[in-house]
């Protein structure tokens, strides 16, 4: 089967529950161009072997504690193809069906896979769709996010929205400062913005988001410009705009 | 808002007030003092004052209720209340009668009614109380409708508890994963793939046949947790771990079925699935003093987000426990430490045997 210019891929095997896992090796074995890399059991390790191993392939399940498949697939980025593998859950369909990455419903059929196989192998060296997109498409309509996961090289941390005190934009990356640390994740601002429940955070200047549970007093500073100061005594810069639209929320909160 | 006031009852209550009326201007003619057409003229226009002042009855009656006041308070407002206002329709008589007088063709009207006067103040008694006593009939007559109605709605409400729950039953994700063992292990080790398959089989057809009935076993439903603990168990391995504490004597109690299998769900579902280490599954339960007592615990992950389904599973239980026991049955949710516990009291029933 293999010829001599084929290229050997690496896949990864990512679901929780070790008989999932099984069944895909399974049907990879009569595939020797494909080489198993690693396979984990949650999301955490997902990561980690995805920064170690830099996969072609990720056969990712899609309901698995603390991280789900989608908030893996934010974190590792667009270098993989993946192939999302899920019994049942009608949000994954939905991101399935905007972005065409393919996916397996369990329980797995040979057929099937081996149409997946050839589609991802196809597509291999292409770029999906950003993997921020997909995740984004792939929650509730109408729901704002509950927790934000960010990765520090293997390190995968997670910020229930709660927790959250304020963002700061830097670049190309967001800081999101929450219980006195900072975790930088490459977003743009205005994309977390929209994320993010309009009732609790107010973009109170073009560099800031804050968390409006998190500000005790608002503070002249200069000539048209003002200062939140937060309950851990952070101090943010307030524009114009941002110190109306704060404005307009408090007043509703009364 | 008063009975009588809208606009059909109010027509209906005026017309009962026409005989009254009638055998008034009898009873105030047939002493002889007053012609008939003197009596009508005093009689009418006050029965038709009084009817609407008699209405005023609503509020004492419904402020004395027949069950929770004493007896004797009870003839002691009441008469009270027809005094005073027996003597103010008698007063506006004599202001009417007055009146009249000073006309020429009515003269000397005010002396031959002051003989008739006592029995207009004692029809007047008498009719208040009469009023009193319809009052009273048409309050219970409400309330009896109501409780009527209550009961219809308990009825629907159980009903569709019922169906919610049966429809919840069969999880399509339990379903689903658990396909997708059984065809792994038909490769791994086709024996274990049998016996899954007997499993579901067996965890389906009694998921279904308790489902038609009222009221079942502890032991059968414990039965049917058993299986899809033990499918559940295939497909997360050492991660589940089940402890069992049930008391010989709870066997034989009898509660509705398929009440505890969501609970057990829900405790794979929303506890062990989210812990990539896993945990236990506890399931106790106890009967004494004529209750049985059930409690399921989990461990679980606090951080997690919350569920999507916002507890769908709970609240149908809690609904089902309201329908068939009322205020009687309990359930209460409790988070603290590491695990998330339900505890259900419902009161024992069938007889006590292990």
């Amino acid at each position: 089967m293999t010829s001599s210019q084929q290229k050997r891929w690496r896949a990864l095997i990512v679901d929780d529950e070790e008989l999932a896992r099984h069944i895909i090796r399974e049907l990879l074995q009569p595939h020797t161009e494909i080489e198993v890399v690693a396979e984990c059991a949650n999301g955490f390790e997902a990561v980690k072997a995805c920064a170690e191993h830099r996969p072609d392939l990720i056969f990712l399940d899609v309901q698995m504690p603390k991280l789900t498949g989608f908030d893996v697939l934010e974190l590792i980025g667009e270098d993989a193809s993946v192939i999302f593998v899920t019994a049942f859950d009608q949000y994954a369909m939905r991101a399935f069906e905007v972005h065409a990455v393919d996916y397996l419903l369990k329980p797995i059929g040979k057929k099937r896979f081996e149409e997946a196989l050839e589609r991802a192998k196809s597509r291999l060296g292409e770029k999906t769709p950003s993997a921020q997109k997909l995740a984004d498409s792939a929650r509730p309509p109408q729901q704002f996010l509950e927790r934000v996961v960010v990765k520090d090289g293997t390190r995968v941390t997670l910020i229930p929205i709660a927790k959250l005190d304020y963002v700061e934009a830097q670049d190309d990356y967001v800081a999101l400062a929450s219980q006195g640390k900072k975790h930088l994740k490459q977003q743009t601002i205005a994309s977390l913005e929209a994320c993010l429940d309009p009732n609790c955070f107010v973009r109170i200047h073009r560099s800031y988001i804050v968390n409006l549970e998190r500000v005790v007093r608002i503070e002249p500073y200069g000539k048209d410009s003002r200062l939140a100061i937060l309950s851990d005594g952070a101090r943010l810069p307030v524009s114009r705009t941002g110190y109306a639209r704060l404005q307009s929320l408090l007043d509703e909160h009364k | 808002m008063h009975p009588l006031l809208t606009r059909n009852r109010l027509g209906y209550y005026l017309l009962s007030w026409i005989p009254l009326a009638v055998i008034l201007i009898f009873v105030m003619a047939a002493g002889g003092n007053l012609s008939w057409l003197e009596s009508s003229i005093i009689v009418i226009p006050l029965c038709g004052v009084y009817a609407f002042i008699c209405l005023s009855a609503w509020y004492t009656a419904k402020s004395a209720s027949i069950q929770r006041e004493s007896a004797l308070r009870f003839i002691v407002v009441h008469s009270m209340a027809a005094f005073l206002i027996s003597a103010f329709w008698t007063a506006l008589g004599w202001a009417l009668v007055t009146a009249l007088s000073r006309t020429p063709s009515f003269q000397g009207l005010n002396q031959r009614f002051s003989r008739q006067a006592p029995i207009l103040f004692a029809a007047g008694y008498l009719l208040y109380l009469l009023s009193v006593a319809s009052q009273y009939v048409i309050l219970s007559l409400e309330a009896s409708r109501e409780a009527e109605a209550r009961v219809m709605e308990t009825n629907i409400l159980a009903r569709e508890a019922e169906l919610k729950a049966l429809k919840v039953q069969i999880n399509p994700h339990f379903l689903f994963n658990s396909l997708n063992s059984i065809s792994a292990l038909t490769s791994i080790d086709p024996s274990r793939a049998r016996d899954m398959c007997v499993l579901l089989g067996d965890f389906l057809r009694m998921t279904l046949g308790l489902g038609e009935k009222d009221l079942v076993r502890f032991s059968e439903e414990l039965e049917l947790l058993q299986k899809y603990l033990a499918i559940e168990k295939i497909r997360f391995g050492e991660r589940l771990i089940m402890r069992e504490t049930i008391q010989a004597e709870s066997k034989s109690c009898l509660l509705p079925p398929l009440l505890l299998q969501p609970l057990i769900e829900n405790a794979v579902k929303h506890g062990i699935a989210g812990l990539p280490e896993g945990g236990e599954v506890r399931l106790s339960c106890h009967r004494q003093d004529g209750r049985l007592d059930i409690v399921v615990e989990n461990s679980w992950d606090p951080d997690a987000p919350p569920r999507r389904s916002g507890g769908l599973g709970l609240k149908n239980v809690q609904q089902r426990l309201e329908a068939r026991y009322g205020k009687d049955a309990n359930l209460r949710v409790n988070t603290e430490g590491p695990f998330f516990r339900v505890m259900l009291s419902i009161p024992a029933e069938g007889e006590e045997r292990s």
